[in-house]
């Protein structure tokens, strides 16, 4: 009896800890397909120039700047909006109806499909508010489509915040608002940062959201204005892949994009840990 | 004059009464105790001292309670003025994630007080009140988190005496301590008294008989009995004080 309970314990362990060594296979595996293929094409000219001859020799410059530009463009709009309503949501809103359908409607807006989202963009921004293609356009639509997630794991953060720390606050005649910039905020901030994390690798990898609304098929000089189009890696990848007049010679350009992609997404990732990293040990060490 | 008054005082938690008919006098630098059972009402009452009850939704007040013969629920009182004047301190040590001397500087950077001289004279002298100063006062920029519970305790008190209140509510201040550091809070409260008016709540009868001038018994929201500390725990005129403090029932 104790041999086959302690052999079902040991199964199961067994169980879970494959489980999430397989997390890190798939990551490594996914990065080792894409590094092996892509590195070979990496160089100065690579990242620092345009593309030439059908997009087959050449750099991705604009592709990169405007990939960047996007995700500066998209968090401008979505960071405070997100994080005001979710303060607004977690700090003033009384538990009811009310604060229930608020955070129904925020999560059926996380599960809107992403091309969705492009429709919707081209026809407020590029069309109706007539962006036309634009850095505005998609920044604004990519906004969008990240909103919820900032508004849920701000909401998240700021629960997560002892509610000893609010009233001790109030009891030493603090505000609310007082309250919230000098206590709360800084407490969360650290999770508040995960969203931001999640946020930029959601807008810098979509492709649907800025197919109708920013991305240029070939554009190989930087944009001016917010109201010029760019290229986007994630697009100038779907467009290499699919669509290109020698898609078999663009094929190590379309993998060196992929690589780039995905370094910038692991960069700003760390460089956001860094920054979460800080803010909790400032004072809980 | 009383500092503290409460005349017919009524409390509900949504329809549920938490406190009935409560008539309770407390004069200038004393210490008064409020014992009772759990959910007898005594934490609900010093929570309406300083208007913490305010935040809970659906609660509601009759009756009036007199701070320095002033209404505090009256239309005109600003809360955060009041809280000012009414410090506390809270069952659980919950210093800020912030350093010791932020932690104690932030009442009165809540008051707009920002030159540095002065915020630095009266953090050390709030220390110093709270009997933290000696311990701390070389690490004063290291973190509140890193100090044992018993000196954030102290650290909390301090933090509450910055702001200069006259009055300082204690709710079960020692109930998460150790024997050693509780009877440090006792003995600051003793030195507290001098200057401020004390109201704790407190589990513990022995608590209340060492700290306190005078004891309020709770039971069921309603103040069975208020006297002299000595008179509650020798000679309560009250039966059913007499099987709390000496233990039969609560």
């Amino acid at each position: 009896m104790a041999d086959t309970k302690r052999i079902k314990q040991s199964i199961y362990f067994w169980i879970f800890r494959a489980m999430s060594m397989m997390v890190v296979f798939i990551l490594v595996a996914i990065l080792y397909f894409i590094v092996s293929r892509g590195i070979g094409v990496i160089n100065w000219d690579f990242l620092t120039k345009s593309p030439e001859e059908g997009m087959v020799k050449g750099g991705i410059f604009p592709a990169i700047v405007g990939t960047l530009v996007l995700i500066a463009g998209s968090l401008i709009f979505a960071f405070p909006v997100g994080v005001f309503s979710a303060i607004y949501l977690n700090e003033y809103m009384k538990k009811g109806k009310v604060k229930s359908f608020l955070q129904l409607m925020t999560n059926n807006l996380a599960g809107v499909p992403s091309v969705v989202f492009g429709l919707f963009g081209m026809a407020l921004f590029v069309n109706k508010l007539k962006f036309g293609d634009s850095i505005i356009a998609g920044s604004l639509t990519l906004g969008l489509l990240v909103l919820p997630v900032i508004i849920r794991t701000t909401e998240e953060a700021l629960k997560a915040v002892d509610d000893n720390y609010r009233l001790a606050s109030y009891a030493m005649g603090a505000s609310k608002l007082y309250t919230i910039k000098k206590v709360i905020l800084p407490i969360a901030l650290p999770d508040i940062i995960t969203g931001l994390i999640l946020s930029i690798g959601r807008v810098s990898g979509e492709t649907a959201p800025i197919l109708f609304t920013v991305a240029a098929y070939f554009l190989p000089k930087l944009p001016h204005s917010i109201f010029d189009q760019v290229m986007a890696l994630p697009y100038h990848l779907y467009v290499l892949a699919t669509s290109g007049t020698n898609i078999e010679k663009a094929r190590p350009v379309a993998f060196g994009t992929a690589l780039v992609l995905v370094m910038i997404v692991l960069f700003t990732n760390i460089i956001a840990n860094v920054v979460r990293a800080y803010y909790n040990k400032k004072y809980k060490k | 004059m009383a500092q503290i008054e409460t005349k017919d005082l009524n409390f509900y938690y949504g329809q549920a009464q938490a406190l009935r008919n409560i008539n309770i006098a407390m004069e200038k630098n004393s210490v008064t105790a409020f014992i009772g059972p759990s959910g007898c009402g005594k934490s609900t009452l010093l929570r309406l001292f300083n208007r913490m009850n305010d935040l809970i939704d659906g609660s509601r007040i009759e009756g009036s309670v007199m701070i320095d013969g002033a209404d505090i629920y009256a239309r005109n009182v600003n809360v955060e003025d009041l809280r000012k004047k009414v410090g506390m301190v809270f069952q659980k040590p919950n210093p800020f994630p912030k350093s010791i001397f932020e932690n104690v500087a932030y009442g009165l950077r809540v008051n707009g007080i920002s030159s540095r001289s002065e915020i630095e004279g009266i953090v050390e002298a709030s220390l110093q009140s709270a009997a933290l100063w000696s311990e701390v006062k070389d690490k004063l920029n290291k973190s509140a988190l890193q100090l044992s519970g018993g000196q954030q305790q102290r650290l909390c008190i301090a933090r509450a005496l910055a702001v200069a209140p006259s009055i300082l509510l204690m709710d079960e201040p020692a109930s998460a301590l150790d024997p050693i550091s509780t009877s440090k809070i006792e003995e600051l409260i003793f030195e507290l008294k001098k200057q401020y008016t004390i109201v704790i709540v407190t589990h513990s009868m022995q608590q209340a008989a060492r700290v306190s001038d005078r004891t309020a018994f709770f039971y069921m929201g309603v103040m069975v009995e208020f006297d002299d500390t000595t008179t509650i725990f020798t000679n309560p005129k009250e039966e059913r004080t007499l099987n709390y403090v000496t233990g039969r029932f609560g």
